[in-house]
């Protein structure tokens, strides 16, 4: 981070920021990182913050507070609930603690409030979210689940969440968006993952139809740590899903899965960058998504091979499946390379569904919606089945394919 | 069962089948043998409804109904089920799971309460013996890394478990080797009855060693040129096509 902050200083900071987001402005399409996306429904307006809203009963069957180790669930950015906890790993409320020694050390340090002016903007205004910490070889049982609920017309928030996980600590953390109106969420997670960390991350996004979503996952990786963060969209009207890597250690390992399904009018821009900075790290990446109507898709995914990074291993696949003729999908892998010895490698498909196998299922006697379904399911299933924690691999069963795609 | 009457099909718009005449009769087994393209496998397609395969002329009646106007899973609800010559892989689509939808929207159009999971299962593992597969089979996904051998005795283990009236197997038996081409003709014996009736396609008289059929029959450039009981095909392959092609070279 190029701004070092002498006084790590939560006011300072926010202040900070604050300016950054007056200078930087709302990004706009000419700028390249941008240049799928058009912000200016989200510009156009007057946000407010809310926290007096109180969620519709129907979330409730988003919570999986009976089976996670602990879950903390922020109503328009603010904490409303928190349940459970384990040994070995502290879960706190994030405005309550701006004095721990791994919020001092960590927050703000990795994710760029210095370029990035969404960022910027939710490090200026976060009202809450999740501080995270497993101590040095804590294994906690289960997995922590972080629900955000957006409530209402023109109410913004602004989530913000650190996961630290200790040497040789493994954390599994699920983050899940829902909501119901024309909100607007930004949120921002850094995740640290020390010497021989393992951290399982799973980001949900299905918030409302009408709702504006833009979110930051930023992983520092130290030495020989091994991390998978999967990145799953399926809810708002225009969204900006973006996952920042940095391979900081020697012999860190990623995953980076994704999968996208959309359908009307949905815009969903996924945004990635894995930056190899030190030898011997492996990144596989594999993002899928499946469109329908009027729906656009963009995948843009960059791989960064610092010169330093000798023996680095790195797949980028986007894999798409076109259900509509009018829907579009943008696919732009990139690779940037500044080393000879490394193995990299990149591709992005594009498809429909497979008449044979839709044949084949219907000459069983599966009706036309059941087969496509399967198929649609199918498939999503490669990056579905690997999620490990079983009640959310349920829900995004139902989620991809709602009328009986699932096993 | 099915009564095929002047059919004139193909695909894509280029006519394949230029006049086929065919009656199955209930528990009958009949061969329908010819060279590459006489258009075989164009009739088998055409029987379960595959898309792009279009009819120009002629009838198919099937148990009273006309045939060609079902959309295809109809057809399988119906009891018509097609034994492919190349049977797609499916990753991602467990095979359990396929079959017991598959099995069950069966049931249901026909009013039968659907198996459960357990009921399912049973059934699989009983019909899996037929065909000598092994359970592991099951949950993989459909046709996923199998051989070509091992597709087609999926093929055979679903006709099995979907019990169909009319099952039409399109050149099952290429690229069987002996001891795969044995169990498949096991497995549809099984299923012969007076309830069943069975089209099989095939180049060659080999499967019909071990699946005797009641009548054979020569399809030549999309026409049934010549039929006649199981001593055709032996006839057939002694002397090969070219015989069948000299002697009805008239009617050309």
């Amino acid at each position: 981070m190029s701004a070092v902050i002498e006084e790590h200083d939560l006011a300072t900071i926010r202040e900070q920021a604050a300016q950054r987001f007056h200078q930087l402005g709302w990004p706009t399409p000419e700028m390249e990182e941008w240049r799928f996306t058009n912000v200016a429904p989200i510009e156009r307006v007057e946000w407010k913050t809310d926290g007096d809203a109180r969620p519709p009963a129907k979330f409730g069957v988003v919570s999986l507070r009976t089976r996670a180790l602990a879950e903390l669930v922020f109503i328009n950015g603010r904490l409303a609930d928190t349940s459970g906890g384990g040994a070995g790993v502290e879960i706190l409320p994030i405005r309550e603690a701006a004095a721990h020694p791994a919020f001092e050390r960590h927050y703000a340090r990795y994710a760029d409030y210095q370029h990035h002016a969404f960022t910027a903007l939710n490090t200026a205004n976060a009202q809450d979210g999740a501080l995270i910490v497993a101590a040095e070889g804590a294994k906690p049982e289960g997995f922590i689940h972080l629900l955000f609920i957006g409530v209402g017309d023109g109410i913004w928030s602004h989530p913000r969440n650190l996961i630290v996980a200790g040497r040789n600590a493994q954390i599994t953390v699920v983050e899940t968006f829902v909501g119901q109106g024309n909100y607007f969420t930004n949120a921002v997670t850094e995740i640290v993952a020390g010497e021989g960390a393992v951290v399982d991350h799973c980001k949900i996004e299905r918030e409302s139809v009408d709702a504006f979503h833009v979110g930051t996952v930023q992983i520092h990786q130290e030495r020989a740590s091994n991390v998978v963060a999967r990145s799953i969209a399926t809810g708002g009207a225009l969204v900006r899903n973006e996952v920042n890597v940095a391979l900081s250690g020697e012999g860190a390992n990623l995953t980076l899965d994704g999968l996208f399904v959309l359908g009307d009018r949905q815009h969903v821009d996924n945004h990635t960058v894995i930056d190899h900075v030190r030898p011997h790290c492996d990144s596989l990446e594999l993002y899928k998504g499946i469109l329908d109507g009027r729906s656009r898709g963009i995948f843009d995914g960059l791989i960064i091979v610092r010169p330093d990074a000798q023996k680095t291993n790195s797949r980028q696949v986007n894999r798409n499946l076109l259900l509509s003729e009018t829907a579009i999908i943008d696919s732009k892998p990139t690779l940037e390379i500044h080393n000879d010895d490394v193995k990299c490698s990149h591709g992005s498909t594009i498809g429909q569904l497979d008449q044979d196998s839709m044949f084949y299922l219907r000459a069983r006697g599966l009706g036309e919606a059941e087969a496509r379904n399967l198929l649609i399911y199918a498939f999503a299933s490669e990056i579905v089945e690997r999620v490990k924690v079983e009640p959310v691999k349920e829900q995004l069963r139902a989620l991809v394919a709602p009328n009986g795609g699932a096993r | 069962m099915l009564e095929i009457k002047n059919l004139h099909a193909g695909i894509d718009g280029k006519e394949i089948l230029h006049g086929v005449n065919l009656r199955v009769g209930t528990g009958e087994v009949h061969a329908i043998m010819g060279p590459n393209g006489s258009g075989k496998s164009t009739l088998a397609n055409v029987l379960a409804g595959r898309p792009r395969y279009g009819v120009t002329a002629g009838s198919v009646t099937y148990a009273g109904r006309d045939l060609l106007t079902m959309p295809p899973e109809e057809r399988a609800r119906e009891g018509v089920f097609l034994a492919m010559q190349y049977p797609v892989e499916i990753p991602g689509v467990n095979n359990v799971y396929f079959l017991k939808a598959a099995l069950n929207a069966i049931r249901k159009h026909h009013g039968e309460e659907e198996l459960d999971a357990m009921e399912f299962l049973q059934l699989a593992r009983e019909k899996m013996k037929l065909v000598d597969l092994d359970e592991s089979f099951m949950n993989r996904g459909v046709n996923e890394g199998f051989s070509g051998g091992e597709k087609k005795r999926n093929e055979i283990f679903q006709m099995a478990v979907l019990d169909p009236k009319l099952a039409i197997l399109d050149e099952t038996d290429s690229g069987l080797d002996i001891d795969a081409l044995r169990i498949v003709a096991n497995g549809v014996n099984t299923l012969r009855s007076e309830r069943h009736s069975v089209l099989v396609i095939t180049h060659y008289q080999r499967l019909l060693k071990y699946l005797i059929p009641d009548f054979v029959h020569v399809l030549a450039e999309g026409r049934i040129v010549k039929s006649g009981r199981k001593e055709l095909a032996e006839e057939l392959e002694q002397k090969g096509y070219e015989w069948i092609e000299q002697e009805v070279a008239p009617v050309r």
